[in-house]
């Protein structure tokens, strides 16, 4: 906790270091920075084909990240992001759409000038942000497996321990109580859900470089890992599980002439999933706009003379620094909440036919 | 902001790709490692509590055992020791019965020989003094039975002495 707190003051520090040579061209942006406040946000917590790191009026530090992509007309183009100049320039017939419907991504125009999108496989911020959480995820959970079954009888102390007593707190407190009888198939698939999240949202808290984008915020990363559950669930569902859908025990008139019940259960199998895809994806998008949100409110000040400024830098500060910890706070919840309810869904597929319903029934319902 | 909604098909292709793998290496080689090392160590403590447990009982019924052989053996030492001293009261009783027949019956064979030897002296006394009494009375009948006169008298009043005796 205490690393945490320090990394969560580092972040305010950062910002401050930051705005000082904001200040000193920004009166007479002003008026223009302002209004892009809404536009600064919604790139920062979206994609992007290079990683920025410091950017200051045109100049832009940034590091570059590859483009791939498939055009049916041209085949496949490789070539290195700084090419196209952050945006202001083109590359073999490609840019990056300044707006329109795809505003923000790379377009190919053809001969007859029409605007389309190619088959886009650029490692982009947040795919190469994914590889590295991923990376990282691998080298630790497999360090501390190595060290683990080097010699299982020690116990471990710091970071090691700290991972440890992670899984264990997971794989006992939340798998194991939602699953029931099966939870030794699926407690490495779960493990490694909750640490990819977590992984990946405590990355997107770190202001700098290696950090800071916006992964489990978004909707696609989000999106497989629901696949991910809605499969292992329903691939892996009892019988029961399948009868209790198409067959649930209700009034026979809520499902004969008309299959009232059975519809409402399926369409909740895909309910389930969806509302963990938003879920995660909306609380971890929702918190890096509202520390974006915070951040700006000393660029929108900037032209609001000094006394105005100053006093809302220091709000800012604090309010960034709240939430920050909320935020850290949220990383693990998350995950913590992704893996519970995919147990949970788990647990309900994996029914046996039994007297006491019940009891099963209202789990489902609290999830 | 409808743009944030629609998934993009590249961060899906390298999601795929980079979970995937996570997945693969975690649940062949990560998880399953660390749960088991954990287990172990769970049984392995487990296993000690329940040693030391056992341990403990067994070393308090090694404790009563070995407390009840002790007071076994003292209370049969004690018996031995009431049943040695009454021997030894009964030995030495007997010893002393026969010791007390011995030297009663030593005793009276001393006795009977002092008797007997007694009487066999008092015997050769008698004798003793009869072989004297007769030399001393054939010297005094020597002596006073010089004439034939006195010799007649004296056998005359023997036979009177003798008639008299007879009754």
């Amino acid at each position: 906790m205490k690393r945490a707190m320090k990394r969560a003051l580092c972040i305010p520090a950062v910002l401050l270091l930051m705005t000082f040579p904001a200040c000193v061209p920004a009166s007479a942006a002003a008026e223009e920075e302002a209004l892009d406040v809404k536009e600064f946000i919604a790139e920062h917590i979206g994609d992007s084909y290079e990683w920025s790191v410091v950017s200051d009026g045109d100049r832009h530090i940034a590091v570059p990240l590859p483009v791939i992509l498939y055009s049916k007309a041209t085949g496949w183009h490789l070539f290195s992001s700084s090419r196209l100049h952050h945006g202001t320039a083109s590359c073999d017939g490609f840019e990056i759409a300044r707006e329109g419907k795809y505003k923000g991504r790379i377009v190919e125009t053809d001969a007859e000038g029409n605007l389309s999108r190619p088959l886009d496989l650029s490692l982009t911020k947040n795919a190469a942000s994914l590889l590295f959480a991923s990376l990282l995820t691998v080298l630790t959970v497999l360090g501390v497996a190595r060290l683990l079954k080097r010699d299982p009888m020690r116990v471990r102390k710091g970071f090691a321990g700290m991972i440890e007593m992670l899984v264990v707190s997971i794989a006992d407190g939340v798998i194991k109580p939602s699953i029931g009888k099966d939870y030794r198939r699926y407690t490495p698939y779960l493990l490694t859900v909750f640490f990819f999240i977590f992984a990946n949202n405590l990355l997107g808290l770190i202001p700098v470089f290696p950090g800071g984008a916006n992964v489990t915020g978004n909707i696609a990363v989000t999106l497989v890992l629901a696949v991910a559950t809605f499969l292992t669930v329903n691939l892996t569902g009892t019988r029961e599980y399948y009868r209790e859908i198409l067959w649930p025990d209700v009034p026979l008139w809520l499902k004969v002439p008309f299959p009232l019940m059975p519809l409402v259960e399926i369409v909740g199998m895909f309910t389930k999933p969806f509302a963990l895809m938003i879920r995660l994806f909306a609380n971890m998008m929702a918190g890096h706009s509202i520390v974006l949100g915070l951040t700006m409110l000393i660029f929108i000040t900037a032209g609001m003379g000094m006394a105005i400024n100053a006093s809302m830098t220091l709000v800012s500060v604090i309010f960034t620094v709240f939430i920050d910890l909320l935020e850290f706070l949220i990383a693990y919840i998350q995950a913590y909440v992704f893996t519970l309810l995919s147990a949970i869904y788990i647990g309900l597929a994996r029914e046996e036919p039994r007297d006491g319903r019940g009891k099963v029934r209202e789990s489902g319902q609290a999830a | 902001m409808s743009s944030l909604l629609r998934p993009e098909p590249g961060l899906l292709f390298w999601m795929l790709f980079s979970f995937g793998i996570t997945v693969f290496l975690l649940v062949k080689f990560g998880f399953p490692m660390i749960l088991k090392a954990v287990e172990k160590r769970k049984n392995y403590i487990e296993e000690s509590l329940l040693a030391a447990r056992k341990a403990h009982g067994e070393l308090a019924g090694i404790r009563e055992t070995g407390e009840a052989l002790l007071a076994g053996a003292r209370r049969e030492q004690a018996d031995m020791l009431k049943e040695a001293s009454l021997k030894r009261d009964m030995l030495i009783e007997s010893a002393r019965g026969e010791a007390r027949l011995e030297a009663e019956k030593m005793i009276a064979s001393a006795r009977r020989q002092i008797s007997a030897e007694k009487e066999e002296a008092l015997r050769s006394i008698r004798n003793e003094a009869a072989v004297l009494s007769l030399a001393l009375a054939e010297r005094i009948l020597r002596g006073k039975l010089g004439s034939e006169e006195e010799q007649a008298k004296l056998i005359g009043r023997l036979f009177d002495e003798m008639d008299a005796s007879k009754p």
